[in-house]
């Protein structure tokens, strides 16, 4: 039983910048990720990291706080915004310091430039590799300060006694053996949800939301479950992205007819509405960046150019991009105070997997990035300050979680689960996607409850115990049902529509709901309700 | 579509690998597309990693018929052999054990010892690192390269790359630190055949990154180990000058 300070779980760039923040602060760090750390999504985030830099045109972090606040629709911590957009520069100033390759003006500035939702240029950037190069300059210096990386374990369970987190449950997936790791300070940095809307969505097939799920059965609150950003552009069929930078250098949308239908840099739920109204028309849409030129695609967003030759079979150069709006990104998670701790103490969360009341009901492109980096060095600071205060874990017995894994492996094999993961996420996008509504979201809901009731019967083929993903993949599908139904709960509850959340029914702003929903287990059942936003 | 697929897992019969053929009833298909489709419906104990799908995590690298390819990017063929990368340990089917690759990254000593003043890079030296800096650590160049079939503690391709990048910042103040940590097992044992730089699904070119870190190496006072021995390595014996 391995024992620690801080046991950061997730090891994509919220779990690195707070593991690099804890270490700075003496504490005595594990990082524990289900892959390596760059495998997270992380790197997949392409357009840019925001910072009120002005270095191409006149900005300000009031202007930044100002944005974030509009687009998040009223749910946001103001706070909180504040101190995020605030903190932005010398975020920037930081990672440039530890060596990420942002690109430069001619005038050897920082370049940034103009993602959605506002009218400033903000977004700094590395090409089209934003995220990877960020993760990666994280990478090496947690390799710099040796700090120890346990990678591909899966996330089992919180311990958690008295309200108070004492360490975590893994799964060694080479080995096949259950880990636990006793912390201090248990800071979950797991990523989102959008993996519940499978096969419509630009996450990985992993972002199930494991962490958010382990967090709620252990007894936190989770926070604005209903709101998951559905990207206006991804390749059509794929659901593979295609950043916003691409509409931000110019890219315009347009229809089977060439015709233009909306401000391709409004916030990303009104563009997305906006596709999804001609899609149910029976319109194609595209992305045209064709007017750009070949030198300045090639310079500016080369990955884009490769992705749709790949997966599209598209040169942008020469045709229009077939897209669609699919989910991305989930605004709703663990529900977490100032200092990122959950209502669990000691049990912190930061990045995707938290709500740390920044995006509210509809996140800017270019803030994510900034969240899990400035969040991430302020979670590792209150991670460590808890733990100075806190006395190490005694010993905690996984008996319970050996029977749990035995009792999966011993289940029938009834109904194929990857059939029921593949309808549920059609499911989800059809009836609790950009457009929903009390008969569409009460259908998605009593579907996601009948195969919840069916799990037992939905057994795993691979018994062996050496790197078992049909194992893991299981797991996994199980939290995504867990999630699914708190979203489709908390979008039943809120009756108006808000950000990107958006009820056909009540497609108006309500002040009633000027509010935060939140979700909790009361004695194994599932409580949604209202509270006032914390500013 | 048929491909036959490499499978390996300790616990199962026979202990050896074995090429096993699938029938994939897709038509332009990403490999990832066609492992997915036999693990989910045909046979779920078939083994790969996998991630981001769009070519950037690094994950799903394979060899395809010989040569090393992301699943995610390539586009199947009928009567594809599929293996797993070379040059390290096959932990099951076609997932390796990349701890022994990745850590020739801390012996290359890839990053900035402190925190540099930020605002000072120009736009000249950022473009210098920028292709280094494309990597994805995926280990096709490292399953690619020759030198690591018979010397097996070789740096290998990305981890000379990673050096080269950081060799070549202007935020990077202790370059000798890391022209230090490449001479031994590192950038004169390559052989310069380009096999990484074919392999690089990022088009980045470890071998002209290692044929850079030797000149940054001689104009530190170091020499080529071939030379300085007599030329041993050359012409395979001593000199002897009594003709």
């Amino acid at each position: 039983m391995l024992h620690c300070d801080i046991l950061v779980i997730g090891s994509g760039g919220a779990g690195l910048a707070t593991a690099l923040s804890a270490y700075e602060k003496n504490a005595n760090v594990i990082i524990v990720g289900e892959t390596y750390p760059t495998r997270s999504q992380t790197c997949m985030a392409q357009g840019g990291i925001n910072a009120a830099l002005g270095n191409i045109s006149a900005d300000s972090p009031k202007q930044h706080i100002d944005d974030t606040l509009k687009a998040a629709a009223g749910l946001a911590s103001e706070r909180m915004v504040k101190r995020l957009c605030e903190s932005a520069p010398e975020t920037i100033f930081w990672l440039d310091a530890i060596g990420v390759p942002f690109s430069r003006t001619p005038e050897n500035k920082i370049a940034q430039r103009r993602l959605g939702g506002t009218a400033n240029t903000r977004a700094c950037y590395s090409q089209d590799y934003t995220g990877l190069k960020i993760l990666h300059t994280l990478y090496d210096q947690v390799l710099a300060h040796e700090i120890p990386c346990l990678n591909e374990r899966f996330l089992l369970d919180l311990a958690v006694e008295n309200n108070t987190a004492k360490g975590a449950f893994f799964y060694n997936i080479r080995e096949g053996k259950i880990e636990t790791i006793l912390a201090k300070s248990v800071v979950l940095a797991t990523g989102g949800y959008s993996g519940i809307y499978h096969g419509y969505t630009t996450n990985t097939r992993q972002s199930s939301g494991d962490g958010i799920a382990m967090a709620f059965r252990a007894g936190a609150v989770l926070s604005n479950m209903e709101f998951v950003q559905f990207h206006p552009t991804a390749l059509k069929g794929s659901g593979i992205l295609i950043s916003e930078s691409a509409r931000g250098a110019g890219g315009t949308l347009i229809n089977q007819h060439g015709a233009r239908f909306t401000d391709e840099l409004a916030p990303r739920d009104q563009v997305s509405r906006a596709i999804w109204q001609e899609l149910v028309k029976g319109d194609q849409v595209y992305l045209d960046i064709s007017h750009l030129g070949e030198s300045f695609i090639d310079e500016y967003i080369p990955q884009e150019r490769k992705l749709c030759l790949t997966y599209a079979g598209i040169d942008p150069v020469h045709e229009p991009i077939p897209i669609a709006p699919v989910a991305h990104y989930s605004m709703g998670g663990i529900c977490v105070d100032q200092n990122h701790m959950s209502t669990i103490n000691g049990l912190f969360a930061v990045g995707e997997c938290a709500n740390a009341k920044v995006h509210g009901a509809n996140r800017l492109g270019g803030n994510s990035l900034l969240e899990i980096i400035a969040f991430g060095r302020e979670c590792g600071v209150s991670a460590t300050n808890y733990a100075t205060q806190s006395t190490a874990p005694h010993p905690v017995s996984d008996r319970h979680i050996a029977d749990r894994l035995q009792q999966l492996l011993e289940l029938p094999q009834q109904q194929n689960f990857y059939d029921m993961r593949a309808d549920t996420g059609s499911i989800l996008y059809q009836k609790a996607g950009i457009l929903r509504d009390k008969a569409s979201l009460s259908f998605a809901k009593s579907t996601v409850e009948q195969i919840t009731t069916q799990l037992p019967e939905m057994g795993i083929v691979d018994r062996g115990n050496i790197y078992n993903t049909n194992l893991i993949e299981r797991l996994k599908f199980e939290n995504s049902m867990v999630l699914a139904r708190i979203v489709l709960e908390s979008a039943l509850a809120r009756e108006e529509s808000r950000g990107a959340h958006f009820r056909t029914d009540f497609p108006q702003q309500h002040p009633d709901y000027h509010k935060e929903s939140i979700s909790f287990l009361d004695k194994g059942h599932l409580i949604t309700r209202f509270q006032e936003v914390v500013s | 579509m048929k491909l036959k697929i490499q499978r390996f897992c300790h616990h199962r019969t026979p202990e050896k690998s074995t090429l096993v053929e699938y029938d994939v009833p897709l038509k332009e298909c990403t490999l990832l597309e066609a492992l997915y489709y036999i693990k989910e419906q045909v046979d779920p104990t078939l083994t790969f990693a996998s991630g981001c799908r769009s070519e950037v995590c690094g994950s799903c690298a394979v060899r395809v018929n010989g040569r090393e390819k992301l699943a995610c990017g390539y586009k199947t063929k009928e009567g594809d052999i599929i293996e797993p990368l070379s040059k390290t340990a096959i932990i099951k089917d076609l997932v390796v054990d990349h701890e022994v690759s990745l850590n020739t990254l801390k012996r290359v000593k890839g990053w900035l010892d402190k925190p540099a003043t930020p605002q000072t890079v120009t736009a000249e030296e950022e473009k210098r690192i920028e292709k280094q800096t494309d990597c994805i650590l995926c280990s096709s160049c490292f399953s690619a390269c020759p030198v690591l079939e018979t010397e097996t503690d070789f740096l290998g391709p990305f981890a000379l790359t990673r050096a080269y990048r950081y060799v070549n910042d202007p935020r990077c103040t202790e370059s000798k630190i890391r022209i230090d940590a490449v001479q031994k097992k590192g950038i004169w044992d390559c052989t310069l055949c380009g096999e990484c730089t074919a392999v690089c699904p990022q088009g980045i070119d470890p071998k002209t990154d290692i044929l850079m870190l030797r000149t940054k190496s001689v104009q530190y006072g170091y020499t080529d180990p071939s030379f300085a021995t007599g030329g041993d390595d050359m012409f395979g014996g001593g000199f002897d000058p009594g003709f």
